[in-house]
């Protein structure tokens, strides 16, 4: 049995074997930058944007379809071009960016919490509650993740009333990405609860009474963090890519408040008109991003958790 | 052999009434079933009178076992969106995504296990780097980027392939195949290639990590040691041990392409289940979703319980040795 | 002329660190059906000099140095697809674990079959008939029946037969067998070592036996290699270097032996442990835990020269032949 604990993780993640793997790693530095680069971006996306594109007054249809900069007809104001409506495509994809990683990091996030919660009172109840948990964790995992959440999203947008289908897409998002992916937290959490609750420790808290909540937040919980930090930043790309894919496909965010997959999806339907760039630049930025993390999501697995492998 | 068929079997029947009844709550209790089908001007007495006809007030086990009965028979009523029984919607779709995905993992395999063994036997090899590099770029591109890729580039501006439909498709009495054509069989170069791209590189890289172990495993060793040729030690007793795993993941990934089916369609428009479905999310089209739900749910359940099967037919260890064999179902 | 002359053979990994020598220059023969007990602790290098022998080397691990002669023709030079000629055909080899040396999905069958239609041309029939014969001939009982069976379906003990049927059925002159017996039960590993025996005297064919384990070397072995970190310690007859080792660390290897007797003598144990191959020390690789260790160990290093009727590896000696 290798060490679990959080301490014992903490200690491997400062090992130096970690930052010597992270410095021969020529792919993950770069990856990292990438990354820093996009988030950074992301956040600033209003202060840094050299356009507002949702500023209609701002928009001026004389400037629709530009090319690039570089290219004939193109405008040193618009660096990537315009699309139909003349707004600026690097504007568009800041602000895309934005939501994309908000959305990917909100249902991370949720996904992380239900798994964790459910993993850890599997873990320590046990019985009827332990197995019914595992049996939807079982039924949803063989089930393609698109798939799960294509089906959330259509029953939420079944409950929602239609004229707020809009306003509400960012939560329907996050909810359903968050939905589909806790299952995979939930299983290590379980796992390692079992591990966990059999120690001396947790059994010494049982007996001088503590109760059943407590010996799990104060003494559990801290124990199975490690692993759960491993799969979220794996699970970042595939939180991302998911949203992207629901927003590509039309079920995800509006036109109104786009994500990098509504914005390759409404510069899909001019592909044939010619102005490549509304479409090429988005899909390229959300691969480079989702690249990135799975990069180093790949290189964190490997450093810090060869059981996960 | 036999007890662990009929226990796979009602592990199956199990798992098809689960979702059916999930389906069956959609159903039910996601929007009024009243509203969908009754004109909006209904009068009371109109929408009592549906409510009756749909015998909406009987006990819930009642309607649930109703469904399950009319499902079983490939009922599934009355699409709210376009008024067409659902069952012949998804029927007139079925051989479109049929064909895709057929086509889709035949290449996939086809294409993915030499590719493996190729990087796994030559793992220095330019070509073998530039593989990995390629699967790792293909496993992070979102699918419907690398179509909208091939569409610019084969259609938009090579001008060589079509970027939509299905092409001209041939009625064969119960199936439209697309197979018999030249412009079905070029429409279907594109979407399949998309939709296998993934599971290519998901093959590839599996085959290569498991003929790399394998290749280090005692009996390979020992293989060499008898002096058997490299060609008998690589391609019988190394391929074999690495095909057993890839069974596995090959039938939960024909359960992803089914899905990842779904976007193919839509970047390509091709007339499959997988479009009709998101057109069904996107309208709350409820009779179609839950009826696509059960239909992906029994492909699913049809392919993982033929390839435990398949897995006891490879496996020695699993035939002979009863008590494991009928362990692992569960 | 000996079968196998192995001479200044000298094995090396390269890693991040520099080259580190496995096996350091170590030489000795093996004569037409004799068998060669090679004794040492884990990492002195016994497995690799097999591994060497019979071309098997894991890379990055490669031959620096000397070479390996079988009937005097050279066979460490050899492109691959001659060595895997030989393999087999000429050096047959047994590894330790049987439950992991069968291919879990062909029949025990198959695998004699295929091996002896690789090296000796002949019809799918007769090759059968063969394999049955081999397998009643290591001793598996019904074997026309158990031929087609799974390697899963044979107890451990039954495994390592079949081992030992494969690595015999083309018939080489040589066998390596590195530990065949550690991964059985004790009460299996006689009857395994019984017949190794059995069966390399019955064909003449020379063995070299890789074990830690003095017990089986006394048992069959014609001769005895100690080796330590790398390097050969002593080789000579088994009988005389049991009872009267010259090197100090074959006499400190027997005095760690428990011996049952009238009186039994205390076990003594060698006072620290081999050396990594990253830090060997200068001179005699055994001097830090040598008793009998004189100022001129700590810098001169050993040859092998003839000591008694064999030869050992220490400058106890030099003085002595000098």
């Amino acid at each position: 049995m290798s060490d679990t604990s959080f301490t014992g993780r903490l200690r491997s993640f400062a090992d130096s074997d970690l930052f010597y793997s992270f410095r021969r790693s020529k792919t993950t530095i770069i990856a990292a930058a990438a990354l820093v680069l996009l988030f950074v971006t992301a956040v600033f996306a209003p202060q840094i944007a050299p356009h507002n594109p949702f500023d209609i007054a701002g928009l001026n249809l004389l400037d629709s379809e530009l090319p690039p900069s570089w290219m004939e007809g193109g405008n040193p104001a618009y660096w990537l071009g315009t699309d139909t409506q003349a707004r600026d495509v690097v504007s568009s994809i800041f602000y895309g960016l934005r939501i994309s990683l908000f959305v990917g990091f909100a249902s991370v996030l949720l996904a992380a919490v239900l798994g964790v919660f459910l993993g850890l009172v599997g873990g320590f109840v046990s019985g009827f509650v332990d197995a019914i948990i595992m049996r939807v964790a079982d039924v949803l995992l063989s089930f393609p993740a698109i798939l799960v959440a294509l089906l959330i999203n259509g029953v939420m947008r079944g409950i929602l009333p239609a004229n707020q289908h809009e306003g509400a897409a960012i939560v329907v998002l996050v909810l359903a990405i968050g939905l589909t992916n806790w299952v995979q937290y939930a299983r290590t959490v379980r796992g390692s609860t079992l591990v966990e609750r059999q120690r001396e420790y947790v059994q010494a808290a049982r007996t001088i009474g503590v109760g059943r909540l407590r010996i799990m937040l104060t003494h559990i919980l801290p124990n199975v963090l490690g692993p759960v930090l491993v799969i979220a930043t794996i699970n970042l790309g595939m939180a991302v890519l998911t949203e992207a894919t629901l927003s590509f496909l039309g079920v995800g965010m509006p036109p109104t408040q786009p994500s990098l997959g509504t914005l390759i999806r409404v510069g899909n339907e001019y592909l044939f008109s010619g102005i490549w760039w509304v479409v090429i630049f988005p899909s390229a930025t959300l691969a480079v991003l989702v690249l990135a993390v799975n990069l180093i999501g790949d290189w964190l697995r490997d450093a810090l958790n060869p059981k996960l492998r | 052999m036999l007890v662990f068929l009929v226990r796979r079997l009602l592990q199956a029947v199990m798992v098809m009434l689960a979702v059916a009844f999930i389906a069956f709550l959609m159903f039910r209790y996601l929007g009024d079933p009243v509203n969908n089908i009754v004109s909006q001007d209904a009068t009371q007495e109109q929408r009592e009178e549906v409510r009756k006809r749909l015998r909406l007030d009987d006990p819930l086990i009642l309607q649930y076992g109703r469904f399950v009965v009319n499902a079983a028979q490939g009922d599934f009523g009355v699409s709210y969106r376009n008024s067409r029984p659902v069952s012949a919607l998804l029927a007139e779709r079925f051989p479109a995504t049929a064909e895709l995905v057929l086509v889709a993992a035949i290449l996939s395999l086809a294409l993915g296990i030499p590719l493996g063994i190729y990087t796994a036997l030559k793992p220095r090899g330019v070509l073998s780097q530039g593989l990995q590099i390629l699967s790792l770029v293909g496993i992070s591109l979102p699918t419907f980027v690398t179509g909208i890729l091939l569409i610019l580039v084969f259609s938009v501006w090579l001008g060589w392939l079509p970027s939509f439909g299905r092409g001209d498709v041939i009625d064969i009495g119960w199936w439209w195949t697309g197979f018999l054509t030249a412009t079905g069989l070029k429409a279907l170069i594109l979407p399949s290639f998309m939709l296998c791209l993934f599971q290519l590189t998901l093959i590839m890289r599996l085959v290569r990590a498991e003929m790399l172990e394998v290749l280090r495993a005692d009996y390979i060793k020992f293989a060499r040691a008898r002096g058997l040729r490299n060609r008998t030690i690589h391609f019988r007793h190394a391929l074999k041990n690495t095909l057993i795993p890839v069974v596995t993941i090959f039938g939960l990934q024909l359960g992803g392409l089914i899905a990842f089916a779904i976007i193919t369609e839509t970047v390509f428009q091709w007339p499959g289940m997988g479009a009709l479905f998101i057109q069904a999310v996107n309208f709350t089209d409820v009779p179609v979703m839950a009826a696509y739900l059960v239909m992906v749910s029994l492909l699913f359940v049809i392919i993982n319980t033929s390839v435990d099967l398949l897995y006891n037919v490879i496996d020695p260890r699993l035939r002979t040795d009863q008590t494991r064999a009928t362990g692992r179902g569960a | 002329m000996a079968l196998l002359e192995v001479e200044n053979l000298k094995v090396e990994f390269p890693t991040r660190k520099g080259v580190l020598t496995a096996v350091d220059n170590v030489s000795f023969s093996v004569e037409q059906g004799e068998i060669l007990g090679v004794v040492g602790e884990s990492g002195a290098g016994k497995s690799m000099t097999g591994a060497a022998v019979i071309g098997l080397l894991e890379p990055p691990g490669r031959i620096g140095g000397g070479q390996i002669r079988l009937d005097g023709k050279r066979i460490d030079n050899l492109s691959p697809d001659e060595m895997r000629k030989v393999r087999g055909r000429h050096i047959g080899a047994i590894f330790q674990d049987p439950l992991t040396s069968l291919n879990p999905l062909f029949t025990v069958g198959k695998q004699l079959i295929e091996t002896i239609r690789t090296h000796l041309p002949m019809p799918a029939a007769e090759a059968r008939k063969r394999a049955i014969e081999w397998l009643a001939e290591v001793g598996i009982p019904a074997p026309d029946r158990r031929i087609d069976q799974y390697p899963h379906q044979f107890s451990g003990g039954m495994r390592q037969r079949v081992v030992i049927a494969l690595a015999l059925c083309a018939e080489p002159r040589l066998i390596i067998a590195d530990e065949p017996t550690t991964a059985l039960d004790v009460s299996v590993q006689a009857q395994i070592i019984a017949l190794l025996k059995r069966v390399c005297r019955e064909r003449n064919a020379a063995a070299i036996l890789v074990t830690h384990d003095m017990g089986v070397i006394a048992e069959t072995a014609d001769r005895v290699a100690v080796m330590y970190a790398g390097r050969l310690a002593e080789i000579g007859p088994v009988a005389r270097v049991l009872q009267k080792p010259s090197h100090p660390y074959t006499a400190g290897l027997m005095g760690s032996i428990p011996r049952i007797g009238p009186r039994p003598d205390r076990l003594v144990q060698i006072e620290g442990s081999m050396p990594r191959l990253t830090d060997i020390p200068k001179g005699c690789a055994f001097n830090p835990r040598c008793p009998k260790a004189i100022a001129e160990c700590h810098h001169l290093r050993p040859e092998l020269r003839p000591v008694a009727d064999g030869a050992a590896a220490c400058l106890l000696y030099e003085g002595v032949t000098q």
